[in-house]
């Protein structure tokens, strides 16, 4: 019977872990904009090389074969 | 959709190499810049703009490549619902200027006002919830988990050791819901308490509090398991219901005021030289500079130029008002045309403009603290559960001396208003969700109940009966002009930037143009110009040299004289909104209707035709006249529903008991209000003010429900067979029952709201 006290303990800390979890993506900004990412996933990824055509504008030009770093802060 | 973009000339990213003058330069001056950034760390700045062009999937796209247009912005990221976006950049490689300039390039023209330069605290208090809300959470999880054992051993109970580790392990989970999680309820009840007022949160502080401590008596003396289950249940749900009433509308704001319609900076004239200050930092006597389409913010005479004021963000006029050389000029305008100096009167805070606002803040206020209806019931309820408690406490007393305090606390346990704390917000958060499908945006739950109050409706005209950006136009004269003398108005008319000429250009926009020679524009009074030989001319009576015959005060016109041969006008009017006249026809049967309007009298008969009351229609009310007449109305008792739409009716607004707004765009600046509403929905808001009602009835209903349950509850603690068994399944029974019950009767009542015409 005293192993249950062992498992309760534990379950209890497991259960804590996901509190962590709660707390840190609050903190973190993810429960503050709902709407966003779900546009965001479906954006298609820099094409690696470049493209065919030329481009028109100058500004541009000389960066779109830089990769995007979209980390999330 | 990179490649899309690519490919096809980049057709949404259409980079303008725009010349932005000095507009932006304010974001040079360092002090400005500081209050701006959200951090500063190193290289790298990170700033959150507000861009109100943000309207698809596409935007996003856009604004968070920025990076590719620009090699020092690092990283962007935009909030789609608040219409923000924060850009990570080297201010070494694009200077904050650069940055805004860029994105006015591309159309997405950041809005910076003073209102940015305010700390912002309101995140913090979103999240502060959603914490309380994972805490308790948490421990109701658990301790429903340590508590199920017990409710289904039967007679002879669990393990008598495991049963106290379980005991202790909740008390011990209880204890941070208790200080962090209720904490609001507790202080909120205890602030009313010392100010000798009974709100809700007094009963229910009452029970958290009996709860908490007869399970801790309880837990300790050993002598049973106590409640920690409903306690933290209990704590658990309610927080529920806060966050679901507090779900808003995060790109609305309610709470503007002048602060969100002025700029952070103004170009100063030191001994010749223009510097940009912040305008806050201006004083009396400073001469300023004021650019076409700059907003005057203080109240100032005109000194150099020729001031064409469109004051329409203060009395909803659009036609600007010419104004001379010492002059004076009010804040809140706009300068059409040429740059103009002026030199300060009176500083940021003493103006006409802030004082109005200032004037009315202490109704909004007011508004807050109005008792509702629940904090009234609440007092009653504590008192009598006070002393059903205290006397079932001295029966026992005779019967069972040792038993009296812990059915004291049981009594109280029962009692407390669980069911009744979760209608409201319920009930009202899927009536505001309601409302907002249907184009109705509320600042708070509390609007509904006021809603439902109104006995006496005020309207503003300009803007909220007819159509802020629609006009009829129509020409009066001795005979039709020919197609050829159309064109030649039209050529001439679409030379001008004075707000009829161009409406008189749309209007005619199937005409030919034609080429103008000796093209002049006295500002104010009119344009001429030859064509073909002809000499036109448009413009005012005077301008045009005929004497004001026959003129009908009012309606705005435009005279036409070709080879000094007077022709006949074109009159603009306004278009009134679709199914005004069934709305006011409507409401007249139920409620007071008035209208204050900042304009003249000019479509007064009209009016009168739709208005039964005559002495309710009246024309010509400044701002602060609107005010007051609503604060007589109010005086007399009435229950008074504002509808406006423009800063002009700010201080009616805050004033009313409600003030909703009518927005074309809900997304763009309306004054302070308890309410937007979708201007295609106007015709609606009869059926919206039936639906508040029922709303509140269905709450009185749910209340009544709840109450049963307490009695049942009380009848149980009364003869002392309160176990936490019957405490943990009373509890969400009624909670549950009640909460369903409020959602299902406000949306079937909606939907018989819908089918009703």
């Amino acid at each position: 019977m005293t192993i249950l006290f062992v498992l309760i303990v534990v379950s209890a800390l497991v259960s804590s872990l996901f509190l962590a979890a709660f707390i840190w993506s609050v903190k973190t900004g993810q429960f503050d904009d709902s709407y966003t990412p779900s546009v965001r996933m479906l954006f298609d990824d820099m094409p690696t090389e470049k493209p065919k055509t030329t481009n028109p504008t100058e500004k541009s030009k000389s960066n779109n074969t830089k990769s995007i770093t979209n980390s999330n802060d | 959709m990179y490649t899309y973009y690519e490919m096809d000339k980049n057709p949404g990213v259409r980079v303008d190499e725009h010349e932005f003058g000095n507009k932006f330069a304010y974001l040079d001056n360092e002090e400005i810049k500081e209050k701006l950034f959200e951090f500063k760390d190193g290289d790298f700045s990170k700033i959150t703009l507000y861009i109100p062009a943000i309207h698809c999937s596409s935007c996003i796209w856009l604004l968070e490549h920025l990076n590719t247009l620009h090699p020092g912005i690092s990283h962007s990221m935009v909030q789609f619902i608040k219409k923000e976006v924060s850009v990570t950049f080297k201010e070494k490689e694009i200077s904050l200027r650069q940055l805004v300039e860029l994105l006015a390039s591309i159309h997405y023209t950041p809005l910076i006002t003073l209102d940015n330069m305010d700390e912002k605290s309101k995140k913090k208090e979103s999240r502060q919830l959603l914490f309380k809300l994972g805490v308790a959470g948490f421990a109701f999880g658990n301790i429903m988990m340590w508590s199920l054992p017990e409710y289904f051993a039967g007679e002879q109970g669990i393990e008598p050791a495991l049963q106290r580790f379980f005991n202790f392990l909740n008390l011990l989970l209880a204890i941070p819901v208790l200080i962090y999680s209720a904490r609001d309820y507790l202080l909120s009840a205890f602030k009313n308490l010392q100010h000798g007022v009974a709100n809700t949160d007094l009963p229910i502080s009452v029970g958290i509090i009996a709860l908490f401590s007869q399970s801790v008596y309880e837990i300790l003396s050993n002598t049973g398991s106590g409640y920690m289950d409903s306690f933290t249940g209990f704590i658990f749900f309610l927080l529920i219901g806060k966050w679901y009433q507090n779900k808003t509308y995060q790109a609305l704001a309610f709470d503007r005021d002048y602060k969100s319609y002025f700029p952070i900076a103004i170009t100063k004239i030191v001994n010749g030289v223009e510097e940009i200050i912040q305008i806050k930092n201006l004083k009396k006597d400073d001469r300023i500079l004021v650019r076409h389409h700059e907003l005057i913010p203080v109240d100032a005479v005109l000194v150099k130029g020729v001031a064409n004021i469109d004051y329409s963000f203060v009395t909803g006029e659009s036609n600007p008002v010419q104004k001379l050389i010492n002059e004076p000029i009010y804040a809140g305008g706009k300068q059409m045309g040429e740059a103009i100096e002026l030199i300060v009167n009176k500083t940021i805070d003493q103006s006409s403009l802030t004082k109005l606002w200032n004037q009315s803040e202490g109704g909004i206020e007011a508004k807050e603290t109005l008792n509702n209806f629940v904090d009234r019931i609440s007092k009653w309820f504590t008192i009598v559960i006070l002393s059903i408690a205290t006397l079932t406490m001295l029966t026992w007393f005779f019967i069972d001396a040792p038993r009296a305090i812990s059915i004291f606390t049981a009594v109280l346990i029962v009692a407390c208003p669980c069911a009744l704390a979760l209608s409201i917000p319920f009930s009202y958060g899927n009536s505001m969700r309601i409302f907002g499908k249907r184009g109705f945006y509320i600042k708070n739950t509390q609007v509904i109940e006021n809603l439902s109050k109104i006995n006496t409706i005020v309207f503003d005209k300009t803007g909220t009966l007819t159509q802020s950006n629609a006009v009829n136009v129509s020409f009066g004269g001795k005979e039709e002009l020919s197609n050829d003398q159309l064109s030649f108005v039209k050529s001439l008319a679409r030379q001008s930037t004075h707000p009829l000429s161009v409406t008189l250009s749309q209007h005619l926009a199937n005409m030919d143009s034609y080429q103008l020679q000796n093209f002049k524009e006295i500002a104010g009074k009119g344009v001429q110009a030859s064509i073909d030989g002809h000499q036109i001319r448009l413009g005012s009576a005077t301008y045009i040299n005929i004497p004001e015959a026959q003129d009908r005060a009012g309606a705005s016109k435009v005279y036409i004289s070709i080879d000094g041969v007077y022709l006949g006008y074109f009159s603009f009017e306004n278009r009134y909104r679709e199914g005004i006249e069934g709305l006011i026809n409507r409401l007249q049967k139920k409620y007071a209707v008035h209208l204050v309007s900042g304009d003249n009298d000019g479509e007064r008969e009209r009016l009168l035709k739709w208005f039964h009351h005559k002495e309710n229609v009246h024309f010509n009310q400044n701002p602060d006249d609107k005010l007051q007449y609503i604060r007589s109305l109010q005086d007399e008792g009435k229950n008074v529903l504002m509808i406006g739409d423009g800063l002009n009716d700010a201080g009616g607004l805050a004033q009313s008991d409600t003030g909703i707004t009518i927005a074309d765009d809900i997304y763009n600046f309306s004054p302070a209000c308890d309410g937007i509403l979708e201007s295609n929905r106007f015709h609606n808001l009869y059926k919206y003010l039936k639906f508040s009602k029922s709303s509140v009835n269905i709450v009185k209903i749910s209340f009544l429900i709840s109450l049963i349950y307490n009695i049942i509850g009380l009848g149980f603690a009364v003869s002392g067979l309160l176990t936490p068994i019957v405490a943990a399944i009373l509890m969400p029974i009624s909670s549950v029952s009640v909460v369903l019950f409020v959602s299902i009767a406000t949306t079937v009542m909606a939907y018989i709201s819908d089918k009703s015409s």
